[in-house]
């Protein structure tokens, strides 16, 4: 039984090694210290991604829900993304939680990307293992949705949920990339609006061009659609054996091809032509987008998040 | 309005002006600052001249009041006839203790009543609710059944006062219990008038008020408007508001244009479910704030005529001039209202009741000087009522229609309004419509973004509060004698609860809530089962619990 | 290290134009805005204070529940065993409350007049006062 002192030393040992006050194996023995869980214990941890507008926090909380009928204590890693100009952050992912108050088998704790890109902040992997270390059986790390592939889930979760929204035209495409590579499972949200089926088709069959067997679900968060069939399928790929080395791999190659690019665009933010984008947008000339596709356009673009 | 000639002449004569008169002037004494903007953030010229005018069309763009576009009004002789709808809100405590307000208004005159409910009710709550606690009849009535409904308007003739009901997500829960009581006192229906706000499309904009998802709570309007065309001729199912975006940051164009867009989609929703447009548009109605920046004000009121009248010609193909005529309820500025000084609120309220007037509104409701302190007192209401009454009897501007029309600043602020509506109009269907755009938070971005820029140009001192930011002394406030909550009021209300739930037939209860929710799974109307649910005494709270299951609950994604 | 606020509405009502700036202006300043949204218990509004951890809860009411609210959430900070998340209040608060709401461990009422500068200051003395620093260091070591 978890219980609300636990919540309480947990969310402090987090902020501890989230502020970098003291390392991780620091944390664990202060977390071991106050007596809560045998060493032992394992989580398993559930990676939760796809494009912003995804409804990945309606599904979490579906999720919370399914697994705590099922008996089990869940902890969320909720990413938000931190603003690169002042570093402070807007962390709204609870907001679609709440109505797990009061329960101390839930935990949620969301967290700024702070410099890290690639969808989780630095501390997210320590944060897990101290949930982990808290007692809790399932953790679930929901990605920043950027709209970029976050490949940095691969890193710390067991089991990853690639969550997208059916798509017009061909927006499948531009979640390919990668996509494939990352998931576990798919799941087609939203699944009452038009397009639904046409995107599970498409992502079965670019999964059936793949190596790995990768089951394609649709839901509807809202209302719990299509949650029963996604909970069984959890159950059933928890614990199986996966791929991890070579994921970590892949993650490792990504990211530092990741990292480059991202310093050449920032190099380029600097340009005279990109500042004149961004004087128009101040001057109100411009709208967000126009200046994000003009920028885009810049950098070689346009890239679009759908 | 100007042949090319003038537009030509008026240009070289302004320049010649700027030369001769203006650079020299300036010089010596420069203007306070380099720019001016009207609180909506649009750019205020120094002077406006013919050449601003030059698109604009006497008949085709300003034209006659009563007829299209109605930008100069909806009616041929407005307040010549009759002034605007005096209608004061009311809500507090208990039905018992609205009802006396509504009595007292009416003795001073007034001539509609107009509801506000309290946050239980407005969310759909019951008093008992543990949700409630502390809400209670504090800002408005709290209404839980039939049983209440009746005593809230207790010795008031439906069919002869309109009466105005403020109210959102559960809006169809209290007009099935409005009409029961209308049944009950052997009321006409036919022959009830008023308006039900009802408009739950700007909840997920701006004020916030909601139960279910957007799909489902558009579907439970549509199911309201299309009963109400076939059975309620003389009454106005839902009042499409802008006031509340507006005092949540938004600019002059985004309340019209939001608010115009809203009533886009209650319109296709109703059109597709096979009701001829003209059978229900003549009912609509609107609702807008009136706001201290006067111009802009009389502007924006003009403006959202002319705009929804072509919306209809030309998007509906409405062919009866009453669905192209705008009418609208007007509100003075709740946020211009200072805690601070509160008398000067007075000024304030007076002023922006001046624009509606000038902007042509059909009822309106001027704010108490002690809106910023608390729900309003009775002194504070009744000078509000006779600012009302002064601006019709004492000032003369009842005489002539639209009389700022006609003025290069007004006809050039009415058209630049105009085609910001028009612009964002665009962009909404290019995104898939109004309600994709809620669930996709565009309103609510596009609001954040106003609301924040608003908040930091009052900072930086572009929008200046007298008495506040500027002109501040530190005096205390004068002791006003201010409305006081009667902490008495809810224990009274859960009476009143138990006693509706201790006289009633449960079974019959049950039997009714069962269709409710049997007809929600249906594409059937949802407005006659709940009709006979408030009948049987079920409480709002009971309808709208039953119906979440199938509907689900909201839950927004806040967007800064 | 950044500071860490929980911007929060409880009541029933929609008005959340004052939080929404207040959090989009502290994070503006650098700090990490939690935002819980409308419509929170008190139970919500502990609940996310342990869990985030964070140093300030900010309470936005304007309905004038506030003597009702307040009560409720010191008393389940206190019963939960955190003594150190520092507690203000902003919104439609009269004068005459001040006083009672600072007597239940409020720290600072913030009312409408109010500008963000003095909010983000106001927070920052606030924590540096506090020494949330010291509190967190002292938890992260095993006793």
């Amino acid at each position: 039984m978890i219980s609300h002192r636990v919540h309480r030393d947990l969310a402090r040992a987090i902020s501890s090694v989230e502020n970098r006050i003291v390392e991780l194996p620091a944390a664990l023995r202060a977390l071991a210290a106050h007596g809560h869980v045998p060493a032992s214990h394992h989580s398993d941890v559930l990676g939760v991604t796809g494009p912003p507008g995804a409804g990945k926090s309606t599904l979490v909380d579906r999720l919370i829900e399914g697994l705590r009928t099922a008996g089990e204590t869940v902890a969320v890693i909720a990413v938000d993304p931190s603003s690169p100009f002042t570093n402070g952050a807007v962390l709204g992912d609870r907001v679609r939680m709440q109505r797990h108050a009061g329960d101390p088998g839930v935990f949620i704790r969301s967290m700024a990307s702070r410099e890290a890109g690639g969808g989780l902040a630095p501390a997210t992997r320590d944060a897990v293992r101290l949930a982990e270390a808290a007692g809790f059986d399932v953790v679930i790390v929901e990605t920043v949705g950027v709209g970029q592939i976050e490949l940095e889930v691969v890193a710390v979760a067991d089991l990853i949920l690639v969550v997208t929204v059916p798509a017009l035209g061909d927006s499948v495409q531009t979640i390919k990339a990668g996509l494939t590579e990352i998931a576990d499972i798919f799941v087609v949200n939203m699944a009452d609006r038009a397009g639904a089926n046409r995107t599970a088709l498409d992502l079965k069959h670019m999964v059936h061009e793949g190596r790995r067997d990768i089951p394609v679900l649709q839901t509807i968060a809202q209302d719990g659609t299509g949650l029963p069939e996604l909970l069984a399928t959890i159950a059933e790929r928890r614990g199986a054996e996966d791929s991890n080395a070579v994921r970590a791999v892949r993650f490792e190659v990504v990211r530092r091809a990741r990292d480059a690019a991202a310093s050449a665009a920032l190099a380029l933010l600097n340009s005279p032509d990109a500042l004149a984008v961004l004087e128009r947008l101040r001057a109100h000339d411009i709208t967000r987008n126009d200046a994000i596709d003009s920028l885009l356009t810049i950098f070689g673009g346009p890239v679009h998040a759908h | 309005m100007q042949t090319p000639e003038k537009v030509r002449t008026a240009a070289d004569d302004r320049e010649a002006w700027e030369q001769l008169t203006l650079l020299p002037f300036v010089e010596r004494r420069p203007e306070a600052r380099e720019t001016f903007r009207t609180q909506g953030g649009l750019p205020l010229e120094r002077i406006y001249t013919p050449e601003h005018v030059e698109g604009i069309d006497y008949a085709r763009d300003i034209g006659f009041p009563g007829q299209f576009p109605y930008t100069r009004g909806p009616y041929p002789t407005m307040y010549r006839a009759q002034p605007w709808t005096m209608r004061q809100i009311a809500g507090f405590g208990t039905a018992d203790d609205t009802n006396e307000r509504f009595r007292f208004l009416i003795a001073q005159g007034q001539t509609g009543i107009s509801t506000d409910f309290d946050m239980p009710t407005l969310m759909g709550y019951d008093s008992d609710d543990a949700r409630s606690e502390g809400e209670v009849g504090r800002e408005g009535v709290a209404i839980d059944s039939v049983d209440d409904m009746h005593d809230l308007y207790a010795g008031i003739d439906l069919e002869q006062i309109s009466v105005s009901m403020t109210i959102n997500p559960s809006a169809w829960i209290l007009l099935a219990m409005y009409l029961v009581v209308a049944e009950e006192r052997g009321f006409d229906r036919r022959k009830l008038s008023g308006t039900i706000q009802n408009d739950i499309i700007k909840e997920y904009v701006s004020q916030k008020e909601w139960v279910y998802p957007p799909r489902p709570a558009m579907r439970i309007v549509r199911d309201s408007i299309t009963y109400s065309a076939q059975h309620l001729p003389r009454y106005n199912p839902v009042n499409v508001s802008g006031y509340h975006t507006r005092e949540a940051g938004s600019t002059a164009i985004q309340e019209v244009a939001f608010t115009l867009a809203a009533g886009i989609a209650y319109v296709d929703e109703v059109v597709k479910a096979g009701i001829d447009v003209d059978d229900f548009a003549p009912r609509l109605s609107f609702f807008f704030v009136s706001q201290i920046d006067f111009l802009e004000e009389v502007a924006k009121f003009r403006a959202a005529r002319r705009v929804w009248a072509k919306i209809m010609k030309e998007r509906f193909g409405a062919k009866k001039p009453e669905s192209m005529r705008l009418r609208f309820h007007c509100q003075t500025a709740g946020v211009s209202c200072t805690a601070r000084e509160p008398l000067n609120n007075i000024a304030r309220t007076a002023i922006e009741a001046l624009a509606a007037v000038l902007g042509g509104a059909q009822s309106l409701h001027t704010n108490g000087y002690d809106e910023a302190l608390s729900i309003p007192s009775e002194p504070a209401m009744k000078i509000a009522l006779r600012t009302q009454q002064i601006i019709a009897e004492e000032t003369g501007v009842v005489g002539t229609i639209d009389p700022l029309g006609g003025s290069y600043a007004l006809e050039k602020l009415t058209a630049e309004i105009e085609a910001g509506c028009f612009e964002y109009f665009a962009e909404v269907d290019k995104r898939g419509g109004v309600v994709q755009c809620i669930e996709d938070n565009f309103f609510q971005l596009e609001l954040a973004d106003a609301a924040y820029d608003l908040h930091r140009r009052k900072e930086a001192g572009e929008r200046q509060i007298v008495g506040v930011t500027k002109y501040r002394d530190d005096s205390p406030n004068p002791a006003l004698d201010l409305h006081h909550v009667d902490e008495a009021a809810a224990a009274r209300q859960l009476e009143r609860l138990r006693k509706t739930k201790a006289n009633r037939d449960d079974a019959a209860v049950r039997a009714a809530l069962e269709e409710v929710v049997r007809v929600a799974k249906t594409d059937e109307n949802i407005m006659p089962a709940t009709i006979a649910a408030a009948r049987a005494r079920a409480t709002g709270g009971e309808i709208i619990n039953a119906l979440r299951p199938i509907f689900g609950t909201y839950v927004e994604k806040p967007v800064f | 290290m950044p500071i860490k606020v929980l911007v929060t509405k409880p009541g029933l009502d929609g008005h959340d134009r004052g939080a929404k700036i207040v959090a989009r202006a502290l994070r503006d300043a650098g700090m990490e805005v939690v935002y819980t949204g409308l419509h929170q218990t008190p139970e919500m509004i502990v609940t996310a204070a342990i869990q985030e951890d964070v140093d300030v809860v900010g309470v936005s009411i304007l309905s004038g529940a506030h003597m009702t609210i307040f009560p409720k959430i010191m008393d389940l900070l206190k019963a939960r065993e955190v003594d150190d998340i520092v507690v203000i209040g902003g919104g439609v608060i009269q004068d005459a409350d001040i006083p009672k709401l600072k007597a239940l461990g409020v720290r600072e009422i913030f009312n409408a007049e109010a500008t963000t500068q003095d909010l983000i200051d106001g927070i920052e003395r606030i924590v540096a006062e506090y020494g949330r620093d010291r509190t967190r260091r002292a938890a992260a070591h095993a006793r």
